[in-house]
């Protein structure tokens, strides 16, 4: 018993990030409104952040910003241990893959904005419908 | 089709739950990631750098180049929207309200223009401004806000913040000014030509400072080599570097954001729009 306990106190937020990343894939294959499969997508980005971010934990740790170093100059800062700070290498990837899932949905909203001009629909099946008429 | 994507979905999801049981335990200090460039960045970025915020020493300085392909990236989205949605032709309905007496005009003829000015105001179809309260609240605060946005980035290097940070709070400062009054409002104030400019420019700024480096006799974005340039202290001059970097940066988010929230909600026409 204790085992599993501490089986899903170890890994329990990667099962989170799993269902929440399966959540997004499903609205991604599934959904039928383009928006939605956006928003599915959407939430997949989220998942993979929150996995990344998570990486970086160290129990224990703080943020990854060196403690009175501010005004010193080095070599007069005191020794600095990995083991007090967390990784900052996954949140400096995921700090640009926030910006960029920004702009790439902005990209997305502005195609499902130009299909609904052309067809006036965001529907899937809709959209094929008109598109074999032609 | 919703059946076998379920399936799909559950077959993917058992197979990673499967995996974790490879994955580090969460919170584990020995854990792969941890153990080997990060340590470096950590004990040695202070000595390096002089940047007290590690996440801002890797983003700008160790992964510089990275990060100049993303602000580059955010770059080329703005102008996908530009291209992909923006509409010159003039709308074939036009309403203008007769601001002394309150009549409302419709115009249907394109050729007929009506000047714009203190007689005449132009007159959304089918966006209704705010309440006078919202718009108050966002005309106090919105100042707040852009003043925030630029201590976000001028403090990335001592604090948690950043150009991309910074720059996002500083357009949505933007966004928040067209939905709380409309968008002619917005766009009277921040012209097209300005975002465009300022979208470009930030980029140009990244990639400026990265090739001065490399006139000065270092390599592509080496701030180092910026020392006899500025006269500070030598030792501080790769803080200063990506202080430079991160303004490009948040010049750029900052008019990508808006061109974005523009082009989308006004279909490209600039005219009115949520």
């Amino acid at each position: 018993m204790t085992e599993i306990i501490s089986l899903v106190v170890a890994k329990y937020n990667y099962w989170l990030y799993i269902v929440l990343m399966m959540i997004g894939l499903y609205a991604m294959i599934a959904k039928n409104n383009l928006i939605k499969k956006l928003v599915g997508m959407n939430i997949f980005q989220t998942a993979i952040i929150l996995f990344y971010v998570s990486i970086g934990y160290k129990t224990g740790a703080t943020i990854p910003i060196i403690k009175n170093a501010h005004g010193s100059h080095g070599a007069e800062a005191a020794v600095i241990h990995a083991a007090e700070y967390i990784n900052p290498l996954p949140h400096v990837l995921m700090l640009t893959a926030i910006v960029v899932s920004v702009a790439t949905f902005g990209v997305a909203m502005a195609l499902c904005v130009r299909i609904y001009q052309r067809y006036q629909t965001l529907e899937e099946d809709e959209l094929r419908m008109r598109l074999s008429e032609k | 089709m919703k059946l076998l994507g379920f399936i799909i979905v559950c077959l993917t999801g058992t197979f990673l739950l499967y995996g974790t049981s490879d994955l580090p335990d969460w919170g584990d200090p020995n854990s792969p990631a941890s153990l080997h460039l990060s340590n470096h960045y950590i004990e040695k970025a202070v000595a390096e750098t002089e940047v007290p915020n590690l996440v801002t020493a890797v983003l700008a300085d160790y992964r510089g180049f990275d990060t100049m392909f993303e602000t580059a990236v955010v770059f080329t989205a703005g102008l996908a929207c530009f291209l992909l949605l923006r509409d010159f032709k003039p709308k074939e309905d036009r309403y203008y309200r007769h601001v002394p007496t309150g009549v409302v005009l419709h115009f249907k003829d394109k050729a007929r223009q009506l000047r714009v000015g203190t007689e005449f105001e132009a007159v959304d179809k089918d966006w209704v401004p705010s309440d006078m309260v919202i718009k108050t609240v966002c005309r106090i605060l919105i100042p707040f806000i852009q003043i925030y946005a630029l201590y976000v980035v001028a403090h990335g290097d001592f604090s948690p913040g950043g150009g991309f940070q910074g720059g996002v709070i500083f357009g949505s400062s933007f966004i928040l000014l067209a939905i709380s009054y409309n968008l002619k409002t917005l766009m009277k104030r921040v012209s097209e030509k300005f975002l465009g400019i300022f979208s470009a420019v930030g980029v140009l700024i990244y990639v400026g400072i990265g090739a001065i480096a490399m006139v000065m006799g270092g390599n592509f974005l080496d701030y180092s080599t910026l020392a006899p340039l500025l006269p500070v202290n030598p030792g501080h001059i790769r803080a200063l570097g990506m202080l430079g970097v991160e303004i490009g940066v948040g010049i750029a988010v900052m008019a990508v954001m808006a061109i974005i929230y523009i082009n989308i909600v006004s279909q490209g026409r600039h005219d009115e729009g949520l």
